[in-house]
């Protein structure tokens, strides 16, 4: 038998465990705060849900448990964002605009300078219909891979 | 009756915040399909409708938790607090395989770990320039340039003020937008046309629904590629941005 419970359970304990010694690292370095338990819980998260996938021993109703909590993440984000200090915020909102801009601006620049030279599996996917992308979006069909 | 009404949804508010929520994802998907073409993802749409509630919620009631201070919403308080928010958090990294990563190759690993690393800088950078002194506040604004889901949770982490949370998600959301923009339009120029360039895009910029659009707008394949290393991105920040970089911003402020 299988239930759903069992996969919120995996998560919630590996969400407990991450938090623990994210809890005990803080305390090691004398800082009133969870160093990074949340990360620590997602590592955790990856390493036994990968084992046991490998040992078949994570049932489709398992995995539901999880994907439902992974499902309502942007929900819970827009109901956090809904709940903070908007107004407040607006007054400083330069900082956020000109963080944001510069982040992603920095960040562009240096996809050429890491990719590098293309080698073999840094080709083109289709060369010929990627040549005519960008322009000719009306005209291509992408209603089959969007896989939203 | 209008009382009765209220007080029950008072009563289930955390019932209700799904119900207002649902609705919002689903104004938002429409926006974002109808007016944007599908270009500016829902998603982004969402959180800006959500942070223009909160703002309206701020305004109206002179509180400071947005429109949960509403007693009709404030079960939003409860479904986007810390516990849940976690908790979901957490889920996003199911699926992801330590196999997948090494497809990515050296480069990859060495675009997520700069990806973090200039983000972050660039925000506190930023940060400082307009005037904050406090370790906090510089690392919780910073982490809002690695992406709007880590600037929070490190200033949940932090104990930063309600403020400097909400413009280190403004920071984020930014980011995002502007991902989506700008990563068609620029998509030539950078040489994204390829698994291992869209890896290390994923990896450098970070904000999943920001790659995950900016990329289905330039390539719907490449989507997969730069969304698995954008996934480990938020991990890493979320791991980063709150210990190693707290403690480095600390030491220099």
């Amino acid at each position: 038998m299988t239930m759903v419970i069992y996969g919120v359970a995996l998560l919630a304990g590996c969400m407990l465990v991450g938090l623990i010694i994210g809890d005990v690292l803080g305390q090691l370095l004398g800082i009133s705060a969870n160093l990074g338990g949340v990360g620590i819980a997602m590592l955790l998260l990856i390493f036994v849900t990968g084992y046991l996938k490998d040992r078949g021993k994570l049932p489709e109703a398992t995995e539901s448990g999880i994907n439902f909590w992974n499902a309502m993440y942007i929900p819970i984000v827009v109901a956090m964002a809904a709940s903070q200090n908007v107004a407040a915020a607006f007054s400083g909102g330069m900082v956020a605009i000109v963080a944001g801009v510069l982040a992603v601006a920095l960040g562009l620049a240096l996809v050429p300078v890491l990719t590098g030279k293309k080698g073999d599996d840094a080709q083109p996917l289709d060369p010929p219909a990627s040549a005519a992308m960008p322009p000719s979006r009306a005209t291509t069909d992408r209603s089959s891979p969007r896989g939203y | 009756m209008n009382d009765s009404i209220v007080s029950l949804v008072d009563k289930y508010h955390l019932i209700a915040a799904f119900a207002v929520v649902g609705l919002t994802m689903y104004v938002a998907y429409w926006l974002s399909r109808h007016l944007t073409a599908g270009r500016l993802h829902g998603s982004a749409i969402a959180i800006i409708i959500g942070l223009v509630l909160a703002y309206v919620g701020g305004v109206s009631t002179g509180g400071s938790k947005g429109l949960s201070d509403v007693t009709l919403f404030s079960g939003l308080g409860l479904m986007g607090g810390g516990m849940l928010r976690d908790l979901a958090i957490i889920a996003t990294a199911y699926g992801v395989r330590f196999q997948e990563i090494k497809k990515a190759g050296l480069r990859g690993v060495i675009a997520l770990f700069l990806g973090v690393l200039v983000s972050f800088v660039a925000g506190a950078v930023v940060a400082v320039g307009f005037g904050y002194t406090d370790p906090v506040d510089i690392t919780t604004i910073a982490a809002g340039a690695v992406t709007y889901i880590v600037g929070p949770v490190t200033g949940a982490t932090l104990g930063a003020s309600s403020e400097v949370i909400a413009l280190s998600i403004a920071a984020g959301l930014v980011k995002s937008i502007l991902t989506m923009i700008a990563t068609p339009a620029t998509a030539r120029l950078i040489g994204l046309d390829n698994p291992r360039s869209a890896m290390i895009f994923g990896g450098l910029i970070g904000t999943t629904s920001g790659v995950a659009a900016g990329l289905a707008a330039t390539d719907a394949r490449l989507v997969p590629y730069g969304a698995m290393t954008a996934t480990f991105y938020t991990g890493l920040g979320i791991l980063l941005a709150p210990t190693v970089l707290f403690l480095a911003v600390r030491a220099l402020f």
